[in-house]
């Protein structure tokens, strides 16, 4: 697959990342399959890609309108409904064991040339690989929250990973506007094994009393030039994402460092994820946002 | 609505949004390390739910929503326009 073949995208996973990616390719004129596996999900994507396609405008100017967004893509609770996709981004929650089940059901429907980049946190793409018959077809692609505004996609190339796989990457990130940078592959990759650490450690100085959650996510702000700080970007991630890659990376490593703060595991116990449930280290309602007393 | 009114609900907003913090109606929420363009997308919807505007095309423009007395300034603007 090339530049000039990647007609349709198939996008499994309407998550928070998920519908980003989706929103990312179809803004670029690419007809895009959105597969999730429930009907209220989907229809909760589809709501949030217009709010969304029109609230971008404040970042970026001269990006799609939300009609021309939503006119490419297609929603499906059925992922045989990828047979015919060019490429897929696999966007499911960070558990080893249902991307297991997945990348297996992927890879039994696509045609066998046709690449499938996993988009995770911080499972290495070698492992993920193992799971199909077709291991020279997966590479990683790490999307930033959130996909149609941020400008680089890191990709990740496992130990089987065709040249073929990772141009066809390369090309769809291109594309879509945006650029890469293609790395090897190591559990969190480049981005998230030095990013979940600095989130994870800055939660420890709220849990330990040092600071407050608004004290630490302004210094990180007006002293570093940070566009958010290090708990607000852990709210947007989604605080479930942010464990389940620190138990990853954890586990990848057997390196006590990557302990999870007893406070994140607390606030993901209670429900409290983010952003997208409205509360997480912040509260943010649909007109307000409070500080979340979490000290 | 005076514009008095609605620069108070604004800047009850704002406080509330970073834990009862003292922002004036001249400072920059963006340098002063409180807001970013995310906060900017709620406030729309804050400001489009309060006011009862609807912000498009132009509208958008993250510095419209760099200060509350900005902010104030467009929705006045707004319902000048729809009073209109």
């Amino acid at each position: 697959m090339s530049e000039q073949t990647m007609n349709i995208m198939g996008v499994v996973g309407a998550g928070t990342i998920g519908m980003g990616v989706a929103h990312l390719f179809a803004q670029a004129g690419v007809n895009t399959v959105l597969i999730d596996r429930y009907d209220v999900q989907l229809e909760a994507a589809r709501a949030q890609i217009r709010q969304n396609a029109r609230m971008y405008a404040l970042v970026q100017k001269n990006l799609a309108d939300a009609d021309v967004v939503v006119g490419h893509l297609t929603f499906s609770t059925q992922l045989s409904d990828i047979a015919g996709v060019d490429f897929v981004i696999e966007n499911i929650t960070e558990n080893v064991e249902v991307k297991t089940a997945v990348h297996r059901e992927i890879d039994a429907i696509v045609r066998s040339d046709v690449p499938v980049a996993a988009n995770t946190s911080a499972i290495p793409i070698t492992r993920i690989a193992g799971f199909g018959k077709h291991p020279e077809r997966v590479i990683g692609m790490h999307f930033m929250n959130p996909p149609p505004i941020m400008p680089m996609v890191e990709i990740i190339r496992g130990t089987h990973s065709s040249k073929s796989a990772l141009g066809a990457a390369e090309a769809a990130v291109t594309r879509a506007g945006k650029q890469s940078i293609t790395v090897n592959d190591s559990p969190g990759f480049v981005t998230n094994r030095v990013m979940m650490l600095m989130v994870n450690e800055a939660m420890f100085l709220v849990h330990e009393g040092v600071a407050g959650v608004q004290e630490v996510d302004r210094l990180f702000k007006t002293c570093f030039g940070h566009k958010m700080g290090p708990l607000e970007t852990a709210d947007l991630i989604g605080l479930d994402t942010v464990k389940l890659s620190l138990d990853i990376l954890y586990d990848e490593f057997n390196d006590p460092k990557y302990r999870p703060c007893p406070l994140l595991k607390r606030l993901v116990y209670a429900g409290h994820t983010g952003r997208k449930v409205g509360r997480g280290f912040h509260v943010y309602w649909s007109n307000r946002k409070e500080a979340n007393h979490v000290e | 609505m005076s514009s008095e009114h609605a620069i108070d609900l604004i800047s009850d907003f704002v406080s509330k949004a970073f834990e009862g913090a003292r922002i004036g109606p001249e400072q920059d929420i963006f340098e002063s390390g409180f807001g970013n363009s995310m906060f900017a997308m709620q406030m729309v919807t804050f400001v489009e739910t309060t006011f009862d505007i609807e912000l498009d095309g132009d509208d958008l423009d993250i510095d419209s929503f760099r200060s509350i007395a900005r902010v104030a300034e467009l929705v006045a603007r707004k319902r000048q326009e729809t009073a209109s």
